[in-house]
């Protein structure tokens, strides 16, 4: 259940954008990961979901623990909201999604199609497939993208009670959602260029 | 995996799906040939085994590029890689969803479209059944050619170029089954070896196909 990352050093497109990264995801807790854009957040959470190897360093957790939450939320359009979500559910092995409508108050959408969804409904829907899921660590990659206030509350309760229920989560976000988070701040985790790379100083975003 | 299977023919089945579409083209070939070469009975019923093998390949070629491109642009095929379901369970599952919504329609009305092209009565049972044994390696390779051009924006043409050497064993070997079973000779050897191919591309290429979607997902 403990995820720990040891000096990881993870690359976008050939060239080493962060390295030295160290920290553990203790049950219950939550790590929000900060930093401007272009600096990698997405690229250690594709590498911590284990979609991207790290050049060195390694990430520990057992496996079939970790949901993933992308910038897309992987929904069908012509499918309904409970298709989607029984979809999700099936492919994880776990029972019922009353649980997951109700979470992100889904359930007067649910025979509605995806695709005639408003960008905030289709991204709670995205956040729900988190619940059907039953994995004990989240990492989420800005979840709260188009959310309104209240849903963004929502979605913090829903955070709260996956903690509480032992779960925990690794987001990168730029808002502050009320959560008992710590921060880590991957600004200063910067790779130096290498050698071969060329010359230039700091991160040059047009570059990546 | 059979969760996969239901969402996929689900999604071929509604609206904008693409579930016709192999067979319809199917259909415009066979229509369309008589016009080209004239409606001379015996011309056709000679040429009908390879025109249809020749349909029933491109109407397969048509859809592969919406096998793993959808899934892509919506972020699903990410969900997957890190769901339970191992990597060559999906692109099997996907195989077999895209033979099932084109290869099997186009096995079920290829008697009709023999109609169309004047094949003689004792081409049908051959034509089913050397398109029953080979569609499968279309859609299996496919899906491989699918997996390695994932990601590519207009994508769709590599993959022809890719896939339609990798297609042609399959055509050379289904259409001699389908003309020597027309002209009642011999066709066990053709037909051993379109069952090979098959079976053999079934057993390695989900292998292959898993491996270059991990790398293309990168």
């Amino acid at each position: 259940m403990t995820l720990t990352v040891q000096d990881l050093t993870i690359s976008r497109g050939g060239i080493p954008v962060l390295e030295g990264l160290n920290f553990t995801l203790e049950p219950g807790r939550a790590l929000v990961l900060r930093g401007p854009n272009g600096v990698g957040k997405t690229t250690l959470l594709r590498t911590v979901a284990g979609l991207q190897l790290p050049i060195e360093g390694k990430v520990v957790c057992g496996s079939e623990e970790i949901a993933y939450a992308a910038h897309s939320d992987g929904l069908k359009g012509t499918l309904t909201v409970a298709e989607n979500l029984h979809f999700w559910a099936d492919i994880f092995g776990t029972k019922g999604i009353g649980n997951a409508l109700n979470g992100f108050d889904l359930n007067a959408l649910a025979d509605r199609p995806a695709g005639a969804l408003s960008a905030g409904q289709k991204r709670r829907l995205g956040l729900a497939r988190l619940l059907v899921t039953g994995r004990p660590i989240w990492i989420l990659d800005e979840p709260t993208v188009s959310l309104d206030t209240a849903s963004v509350a929502m979605f913090a309760d829903n955070v709260r009670a996956h903690l509480a229920s032992g779960g925990s989560t690794l987001i990168a976000t730029h808002i502050d959602l009320g959560l008992d988070a710590d921060v880590l701040d991957v600004g200063p985790f910067r790779a130096k260029p290498r050698s071969g790379t060329g010359g230039f100083d700091g991160l040059d975003e047009s570059f990546l | 995996m059979i969760a996969l299977l239901i969402r996929d023919m689900k999604l071929a089945m509604r609206a904008g799906g693409g579930f016709g579409l192999g067979l319809s083209f199917f259909l415009i070939v066979t229509v369309l040939v008589p016009f080209g070469v004239g409606p001379e009975s015996a011309l056709l019923a000679k040429i009908a085994p390879g025109v249809l093998w020749l349909g029933a390949l491109l109407a397969c070629l048509l859809s592969l590029d919406r096998i793993f491109a959808l899934d892509w642009e919506d972020g699903s095929l990410d969900l997957l890689a890190t769901s339970p379901l191992p990597m060559e369970g999906v692109v099997t599952v996907k195989a077999l969803a895209h033979w099932v919504t084109t290869g099997l329609p186009l096995c079920l009305a290829s008697p009709l479209f023999g109609l169309l092209l004047s094949l003689p009565s004792e081409g049908y049972q051959w034509l089913v059944v050397s398109l029953v044994l080979g569609t499968p390696a279309l859609s299996v390779v496919g899906t491989f050619g699918a997996a390695l051009t994932v990601g590519l924006k207009r994508g769709g043409l590599l993959l022809s170029l890719l896939v339609l050497p990798l297609y042609v064993p399959t055509l050379i070997f289904g259409a001699e089954v389908a003309r020597r079973g027309d002209e009642g000779l011999a066709n066990t050897t053709p037909l051993l070896m379109l069952a090979g191919i098959t079976a053999g591309t079934i057993a390695l290429l989900p292998f292959a196909s898993a491996l270059v979607l991990r790398v293309n997902l990168r």
